[in-house]
């Protein structure tokens, strides 16, 4: 515990975050990462007792603004809220005022008329929680917009692995699938290049953004390449939803040259860890006795996310540390 | 800058409350030591050794993080928030006496929320408070049943307590308060 340790992933210098809001991976230094893991390590304890619960955020209020269909990072950050004790509203999309047209400044700015103290944003714009954080003074957390970012996610992820493996730096993370389309692609590159692991991306050719490499990352389109020797393999969701157009034949054809397989996996590490964000398309980016056989990390993920998220929760809470005036 | 016990005193005094502790509760069958972080975890382990030494017998010992007990986390509107450690209890607390033990006591407020926090973890049968140095000026209403130390301050004095695990070094260190 107190063993000297030059690992940046492992000894904070920082005890806040610099930002009223986390929007993004991309505006986190390397020791606020560190910082949000390790507080994450004493939240998750909090989850193993009988009273699964504690005073922190009483008397605080956080909305759950979500804009885009989501199971888990809804339910998630609704735990997180409740093991702190804040009080927690929900609002979705088909119950509230947008479907009568109203923006989301308009949202946003009559929500901050009731003075939450938190909003927890999902939107299917890339850029919504941007827009939110310039026009209110509660702290925003990013819950996934569009294309762009989903930092709990990526945190999530590191914090997942980093249970495992220790450390990050020096890893080799295998990325795999839809990486157009992935907010959760986006924001895992910039945690783990920032943390110093080795991020390999691949998938089909009209998947991969063309500037993709500018983020230190190594790009291919081969699958066995890029899980030789993993430490971690991460599938990526194949968003139809997304889609507009033709970007493979068929998701058969997908699963025969991306889909990671049982054959596959051999290639990776002995102790290799298999990811995947969720939701799955089992048969599509990942066979079924993957997502189920022993090196599958997938459940962890889940039950990880609420320990992170309460991380975060807490964090933002006391606001940002260059506003402090003491 | 007086130091007020140095290693030799924190040692011998350390020695006499675990001799308390065997006296007060006629052994050590149900007892378990729970330090509050971070100084009162190395006293928690080294009372546990002195028990183990006096009685033959291993005290289970855990540590106890408050920082989301404190009742002055959200009280300014801004400003850093106090770094959480995890807590270690990897036993029961129903049904045992309970030895809380912190390095210095000053308000109470620490041991209010060390309170709460262990009932979270269950109904002991009893809990006790142990601390090397009780500096008074209390805000609370909370008193320790072994005290190390009665140190006679001035609020604007500050007690320092050093462990070897921690800061490299056993003193306790009376700082500030003018000339």
């Amino acid at each position: 515990m107190t063993t000297a340790s030059t690992d940046i992933d492992r000894q904070p210098a920082v005890t806040a975050l610099r930002h009223k809001d986390l929007l993004g991976i991309v505006d986190l230094a390397p020791d606020e990462i560190a910082l949000v893991l390790n507080t994450a390590e004493a939240m998750k304890e909090v989850g193993t007792r009988p009273i699964k619960k504690v005073p922190a955020l009483r008397g605080k209020t956080v909305v759950n603004l979500f804009f885009e269909p989501s199971t888990r990072t809804r339910t998630s950050f609704e735990i997180a809220e409740k093991r702190l004790s804040a009080d927690t509203l929900n609002i979705a999309i088909g119950t509230s005022s947008v479907v009568k047209g109203e923006t989301l400044a308009d949202t946003a700015l009559n929500l901050e008329a009731m003075a939450p103290d938190m909003i927890v944003l999902r939107h299917s714009s890339s850029g919504a929680c941007h827009l939110l954080s310039r026009i209110c003074r509660s702290a925003i957390i990013n819950a996934g917009d569009g294309m762009h970012e989903h930092p709990t996610q990526a945190l999530l992820d590191a914090f997942t692995i980093r249970e495992r493996k220790k450390q990050l730096k020096g890893l080799k993370v295998a990325i795999i699938g839809d990486l157009l389309h992935s907010r959760v692609l986006r924001s895992n590159i910039h945690l783990l290049t920032k943390m110093g692991a080795h991020v390999w991306v691949c998938g089909p050719p009209t998947l991969i953004p063309t500037d993709i490499r500018k983020f230190g990352v190594t790009a291919t389109s081969s699958i066995d390449e890029a899980v030789e020797d993993a430490d971690v393999v991460m599938l990526l969701r194949i968003q139809l939803e997304r889609m507009e157009g033709a970007y493979f034949p068929s998701l058969r054809e997908y699963f025969r040259v991306f889909g990671m397989t049982e054959t596959r996996l051999r290639l990776a590490k002995p102790d290799v860890m298999i990811m995947h964000p969720g939701p799955m398309n089992r048969g599509v980016e990942i066979a079924s006795e993957v997502a189920d056989g022993p090196y599958s990390v997938i459940l962890d993920q889940v039950a990880n996310g609420v320990a992170v998220r309460m991380a975060v929760l807490y964090l933002l809470a006391g606001g940002a540390e260059h506003e402090d005036a003491a | 800058m007086p130091v007020v016990m140095d290693a030799d005193r924190i040692g011998r005094t350390l020695a006499r409350i675990a001799h308390e502790i065997v006296e007060r509760n006629k052994g050590v069958d149900d007892l378990a030591l729970v330090g509050v972080r971070t100084r009162g975890v190395p006293i928690a382990k080294r009372l546990a050794r002195a028990l183990k030494e006096i009685t033959g017998h291993d005290v289970p010992t855990g540590a106890l993080d408050i920082t989301l007990y404190r009742d002055d986390l959200m009280r300014h509107a801004v400003g850093p928030q106090p770094q959480v450690r995890r807590t270690e209890i990897q036993f029961s607390i129903d049904s045992r006496k309970i030895l809380l033990v912190d390095d210095v006591l000053y308000t109470g407020r620490t041991t209010r929320a060390a309170l709460d926090a262990l009932i979270d973890y269950g109904r002991p049968k009893g809990i006790q408070l142990i601390v090397l140095v009780d500096r008074g000026h209390r805000e609370l209403p909370i008193k320790a049943d072994y005290v190390g130390k009665n140190l006679p301050t001035s609020p604007e004095e500050s007690v320092q307590v050093r462990l070897l695990e921690i800061d490299g070094q056993d003193e306790v260190v009376l700082e500030g308060g003018g000339a």
